[in-house]
């Protein structure tokens, strides 16, 4: 049994005690060791993503406990193409964090950084529903601390908003886990797939309360409407690298979902049918709808950017809840496409609001760096709004195309096309607001005209910028890894033989026992 | 002995979500607290109520109560315990900081309007 799989996990959790612990007043020494260890975690999801490109399932069984009594990792394709995604990005967003200086702005930036690392990272391995509950917590409790990183009454007060929303999440994660664990008996994910299918279709009632409890939960986390009040708030008010950090958040609710709905409660589950197109559809395009008519509405460039985000959820749950592969491969192609493209806009954001008084959207003087600033917003922009010849424009086409058949086609095609022209118009008075009109403003007599951004910030997002351009360009294979995915979810048995037949320590009774 | 833990779980919800619903943090953070609660109980009874069973294996004994929902208690308890904490230390910053302890987004104060629309 290899290590490796634990390995995503394991190194962040000794990273981060050892930054608070030994690197407590040293900075330099604790951005050293942060992104040296954001580097040797991308190595290691590379490695792991090419480990399982070829459709093997990797199996860690922790203390060496078969499941489903012991706790599981699971790495299959999505799990590894999320991680890599999660890690990719961190490095980007560790980087703008060290050269703007956010991170000396408070106190144990990295040491939150490495856990929020690992509770995302280990959200995606776990092949465990409870154990999926603890990495959540873990990676809301550092993300607790770093929304209010920095401090400030406004961050305290989003923050506050944040904590107990979240709270209640978490809460309904227990109630429906106990609703699971007292109709099946178990928490593992592959013997849940086993078991609900036996689950007579007279006795279905406990069953469907828990899977629908347990869709309201990843809704919250993947900012559905109407389960999206916590985020505008709380993604304007984060620090920027922490705000696009939070880009991938949310697509750990879409994962969630994306794993559970395919491999314990699948479409074609009698137990629970009817809860995809039914709810998850309907909700998916009036988030998709809101998000984008609150991009035109947003009175603040950072309220616009996280309305962004969450139309661009509502994108994603669009195409999963069609539940069939092409519409999979669609959301994963634009999952990674809204991930790149949302942290990039939140860190504009913070260059913008570097060198300006505030964020509302109107005619101020030019901000420091304007040119460089306005192009990579024009460009991230251009990819967030889905215009062409950016991924974002791709991904549409892919949703578009994967909802023929579908009973709703005609609205998700109404919706998804109006949206987009409604984000563009609001994309488009937001950079004239903040770009162009700004050169008629002339600067007050005595200001002092702010530094211009560090070279490395803009490093850190054209690298994202320079991602969503191989993403695009890449569209081919990209996609084709998309669909293997999502072949892989749609024909569980491996990962479920494997995870079940996998025998473990004390597996075979031995004389004493 | 069920009637009396399913009674109590369900007050406790319905305490819990009356008080999350409030305006103001204090009642919105005990509502947490109740409902968290509610959660523990049910969660300590996801593997029925077996009472004067023993959870681990023994011998001469052919009843056993199931010990994993209490282990998943026990980080449940942890983690909302500290969680209260944590909520509370940020209400705190935040009341003292803003003078106002309303848990919503608060509409703008007419200085921060634009000019003209008073």
């Amino acid at each position: 049994m290899t290590h490796w799989l634990i390995a995503p996990i394991v190194l962040p959790a000794m990273l981060a005690p050892f930054i608070v612990l030994a690197a407590r007043y040293h900075i330099g020494i604790q951005r050293v060791f942060s992104i040296a260890g954001v580097v040797i975690l991308v190595a290691i999801s590379g490695g792991l993503a090419w480990a399982t490109s070829d459709g093997t399932v990797m199996l860690y069984q922790l203390g060496d406990w078969s499941a489903p009594f012991g706790i599981v990792l699971v790495g299959d394709r999505l799990s590894t193409m999320m991680i890599l995604l999660t890690s990719v990005l961190a490095l980007f967003v560790l980087i703008y964090a060290v050269s703007s200086g956010w991170d000396n702005r408070g106190w144990h930036f990295h040491a939150l950084f490495q856990f929020q690392l690992m509770g995302i990272l280990g959200a995606f391995l776990t092949g465990d529903l409870f154990n999926l509950f603890v990495f959540f917590e873990v990676l809301l409790i550092a993300s607790y601390g770093l929304m209010i990183h920095a401090g400030g009454t406004v961050r305290l007060r989003a923050g506050v908003q944040y904590v107990l929303f979240n709270l209640i999440g978490s809460t309904l994660f227990l109630f429906a886990l106990g609703a699971i664990y007292a109709e099946t008996g178990t928490l593992n994910m592959a013997d849940l797939a086993n078991r609900v299918t036996l689950i007579s279709a007279e006795e279905t009632v406990g069953i469907r309360v828990a899977a629908v409890l347990l869709l309201l939960v990843f809704a919250i986390k993947a900012a559905l409407v109407p389960l999206h009040f916590w985020l505008p708030s709380s993604y304007a008010e984060a620090p920027a690298p922490v705000a696009a950090l939070f880009a991938i958040m949310t697509k750990v609710g879409a994962y969630a979902i994306i794993r559970v709905y395919t491999l314990i409660f699948p479409p074609e589950l009698a137990a629970t049918a009817g809860l995809h197109d039914t709810w998850l559809l309907p909700a998916a395009l009036v988030s998709l709808a809101i998000g984008m008519v609150g991009v035109l509405a947003a009175k603040h460039f950072d309220r616009l950017v996280a309305f962004s985000i969450i139309g661009s959820m509502g994108m994603v749950m669009v195409s999963i809840a069609l539940f069939t592969p092409q519409g999979i491969a669609a959301a994963l192609y634009y999952i990674v496409h809204s991930t790149l493209a949302g942290a990039a806009l939140f860190l504009i954001v913070d260059l913008v609001r570097s060198s300006r008084a505030n964020l509302e959207l109107t005619p101020q003087a030019p901000v420091a760096g304007a040119t460089f600033t306005a192009s990579l917003f024009f460009v991230a922009a251009i990819a967030m709004a889905g215009l062409p010849p950016l991924s974002g424009f791709l991904g549409k086409l892919l949703v578009l195309d994967a909802s023929f058949g579908s009973d709703l086609m005609v609205w998700i095609w109404a919706v998804v096309l109006g949206s987009s022209l409604i984000s563009i118009v609001g994309f488009a008075r937001a950079g004239s607001m903040l770009f162009w009109k700004a050169k008629s403003v002339a600067p007050p007599v005595d200001a002092v005209q702010a530094p211009a951004p560090a070279t490395m910030s803009y490093v850190a997002i054209g690298g994202l910028i320079t991602l969503l351009a191989l993403h695009t360009v890449f569209a081919g294979q990209v996609h084709q890894y998309t669909s293997s995915i999502a072949a892989q979810l749609f024909s569980p048995e491996p990962y479920i033989t494997t995870v079940i037949d996998t025998p473990g320590k004390l597996s075979e009774p031995t004389e004493d026992h | 002995m069920e009637f009396l833990i399913a009674s109590a779980i369900g007050v406790m919800t319905a305490a819990g979500i009356y008080l999350v619903l409030r305006l103001r943090t204090f009642p919105v953070i005990l509502g947490i607290s109740l409902l968290t609660y509610a959660v523990n109980v049910f969660l300590f009874t996801s593997g029925r109520v077996i009472p004067g069973a023993p959870p681990v294996l023994r011998d001469n004994v052919t009843t056993y109560t199931d010990p994993l929902p209490q282990a998943l208690v026990l980080t449940a308890i942890v983690i909302s315990f500290g969680m209260t904490a944590v909520v509370v230390m940020m209400g705190l910053g935040a009341f003292l900081g803003s003078d106002d302890d309303h848990v919503d987004d608060q509409p703008d104060t007419p200085q921060d309007k634009p000019e003209g629309s008073a």
